[in-house]
């Protein structure tokens, strides 16, 4: 990463880290438990503890659910697939992406890894940026 | 009365699923009201507490407006709301009043007008013209909905089957739809059904594709309904005539939990350690096993939800659910009948009324009352929901020895 990218870049979720090295998901981790969550936390919901370390997710995984969505609510471009991503124990939702959205191309259990995409820019000329993951070719077994 | 006090089904009612464009929310809870009264051969004095359900009506339907309606008796009335799983919360809710000894019988009511109405999800992106700008607990710069995966119901419960099948090392996806054609199969002879038309295995495949690998009939239906149930108390039936304590259906064991916290619950919404949980006290509760049970009624909001509940609710051994209803087990004439009423697939899914529908299907069957579909010499029934988010209620009814 560019350091001018960080100007005209922005994550599109916080828990995204485009600037530290290779772009990756940082969860918070319960101090007192080892849980992983990617939202703003007030307490752990495993054990009510309050203290969190930011930890890097893996940015390899493997496939353990999808849907391919053919109907969704307004302004959601449809088909896409739907993925939930074990990566390395810590579990991630995201669209599965660069593969087709047919049942022929997607199967549970297959290696995928993280990858970002552009959304476009705003008015300003800030770009923001997404991930999802893409089927990781090295690592397909299938 | 005691914290042990039994409670019982008196009187319950649901009306025909469907579409009722010249009446309002209020009219049909009314309707199920009435007939549930008329059921259990009591009036709105003889009731002590109302709890009633309504989520999409913006209050329209309150337990006061439909009292409004229906006998302003100045009882306390809780307005209830537990997602998918409102109607038994309203249940479960006159359960704890008549338990706790404040009251003798008390009126559970849901009701919802959703005819018509479209997916049932999030939509909109956002608008980067504006500017990103970070919102929310994810910092997200824009909506979420089909950039992280997905938050409509469809695609949701489609990754909860699919899951399923991962867990356990499948990868036919066939028997969603084969769920399906059971539950289409079924309505066929269920009058207040939504739909009551069968499918063969290839129309549902072949149906509009929703959120892969549901299609559109193995999506629950949109519809308009509501249903209602009058509990009494055992020490208050036992005053009551030969024929209301012959009907009596008691209510063996009333859960309801929410999901307790593993890891990924977050991400999707864990619809299997609740259902897990409040059947494993539900069978405590009431000294019933799974083999004991005569028919099941549990939440098939989509089919991939119905093959995890399978297994969740106990009805085959873990993993085993698959197998389970291949071997035609969960079919009207198996070993344990799931969703002889068609299921929310083709009964349909007016969320609130849906809870109590599920009770009065097990309670019509334990009544010998069912026709044509009557489950023969039924004696025992669990009636199961689940609203996202999550809630599970799970009841276990058992005919009057009387
Ligand atoms: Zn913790």
């Amino acid at each position: 990463m560019t350091n001018n990218s960080t100007a005209t870049q922005i994550p599109f979720v916080g828990y995204l880290e485009l600037n530290d090295g290779e772009p990756h998901l940082v969860a918070h981790e319960c101090r007192s438990c080892g849980a992983r969550f990617f939202d703003r936390r007030n307490l752990c919901a495993n054990c009510s503890g309050a203290e969190f370390k930011s930890v890097a997710v893996a940015t390899h995984g493997t496939l353990r659910s999808f849907s391919i969505v053919a109907f969704a609510g307004p302004g959601v471009e449809v088909p896409f697939v739907a993925a939930l991503v074990d990566c390395d124990g810590t579990t991630v939702r995201g669209n599965l992406i660069n593969c087709d959205p047919t049942p022929d191309a997607v199967h549970l259990g297959m290696a995928v890894r993280l990858a970002t995409y552009s959304l476009g820019a705003d008015s300003n000329g800030v770009e923001a940026i997404n991930y999802g993951f893409e089927p990781d070719l090295g690592k397909e077994t299938r | 009365m005691s914290a042990s006090e039994e409670v019982w089904v008196l009187g319950i009612n649901m009306t025909k699923f469907g579409k009722y464009p010249d009446l309002d929310a209020v009219d049909l809870a009314a309707n199920a009201v009435i007939a549930a009264l008329a059921d259990g051969g009591v009036t709105m004095k003889d009731i002590g507490v109302v709890a009633a359900g309504n989520l999409l009506g913006n209050g329209a339907a309150s337990g006061q407006n439909v009292l409004k309606q229906v006998g302003q008796t100045g009882v306390p009335i809780y307005n209830v709301s537990n997602a998918c799983a409102t109607g038994a919360t309203a249940i479960r809710t006159v359960v704890m009043a008549i338990r706790a000894g404040e009251v003798d019988m008390g009126l559970a009511v849901g009701v919802e007008k959703l005819s018509g109405v479209g997916l049932l999800g999030p939509g909109g992106q956002g608008n980067k013209d504006a500017g990103w700008e970070p919102k929310g607990r994810y910092g997200a710069v824009g909506g979420i909905d089909g950039r992280l995966g997905t938050q409509a119901m469809p695609g949701v419960f489609a990754q909860v089957g699919m899951e399923y099948l991962h867990t356990y090392g499948q990868t036919d996806v066939s028997v969603f739809a084969r769920i399906s054609e059971k539950n289409h199969s079924h309505s066929t002879l269920n009058p207040l059904a939504a739909y009551n038309k069968a499918m063969t295995y290839d129309q549902i495949i072949n149906d509009v594709m929703i959120s892969y690998p549901n299609t559109r009939p193995m999506c629950s239906a949109n519809c308009d309904g509501a249903a209602a149930a009058v509990l009494v108390s055992g020490s208050k039936l036992k005053t009551m005539s030969l024929e209301q304590r012959r009907r009596a259906v008691k209510i063996s064991a009333s859960v309801l939990t929410s999901d307790p916290y593993q890891e990924a619950c977050q991400v999707l919404p864990d619809v299997n350690t609740l259902t897990r949980n409040a059947a494993k006290i539900a069978y405590e509760q009431s000294g019933v096993g799974p083999a004991d049970l005569d028919l099941v009624e549990l939440h098939d909001c989509f089919a991939t939800a119905e093959l995890v509940h399978y297994d969740n609710l106990g009805l085959c051994a873990p993993g085993e659910a698959v197998s389970f209803f291949e071997s035609g087990a969960p079919w009207r004439d198996g070993k344990t009948p799931v969703n002889v009423s068609g299921g929310l697939q083709s009964k349909g899914h007016p969320i609130s009324a849906t809870g109590i529908a599920n009770v009065w299907e097990i309670c019509h069957h334990l009544r010998g009352e069912a026709g044509p579909r009557q489950i023969e010499g039924a004696k025992v029934g669990l009636a199961h929901v689940i609203g996202l988010g999550s809630a599970c209620g799970v009841h276990v009814l058992e005919k009057s020895s009387v």
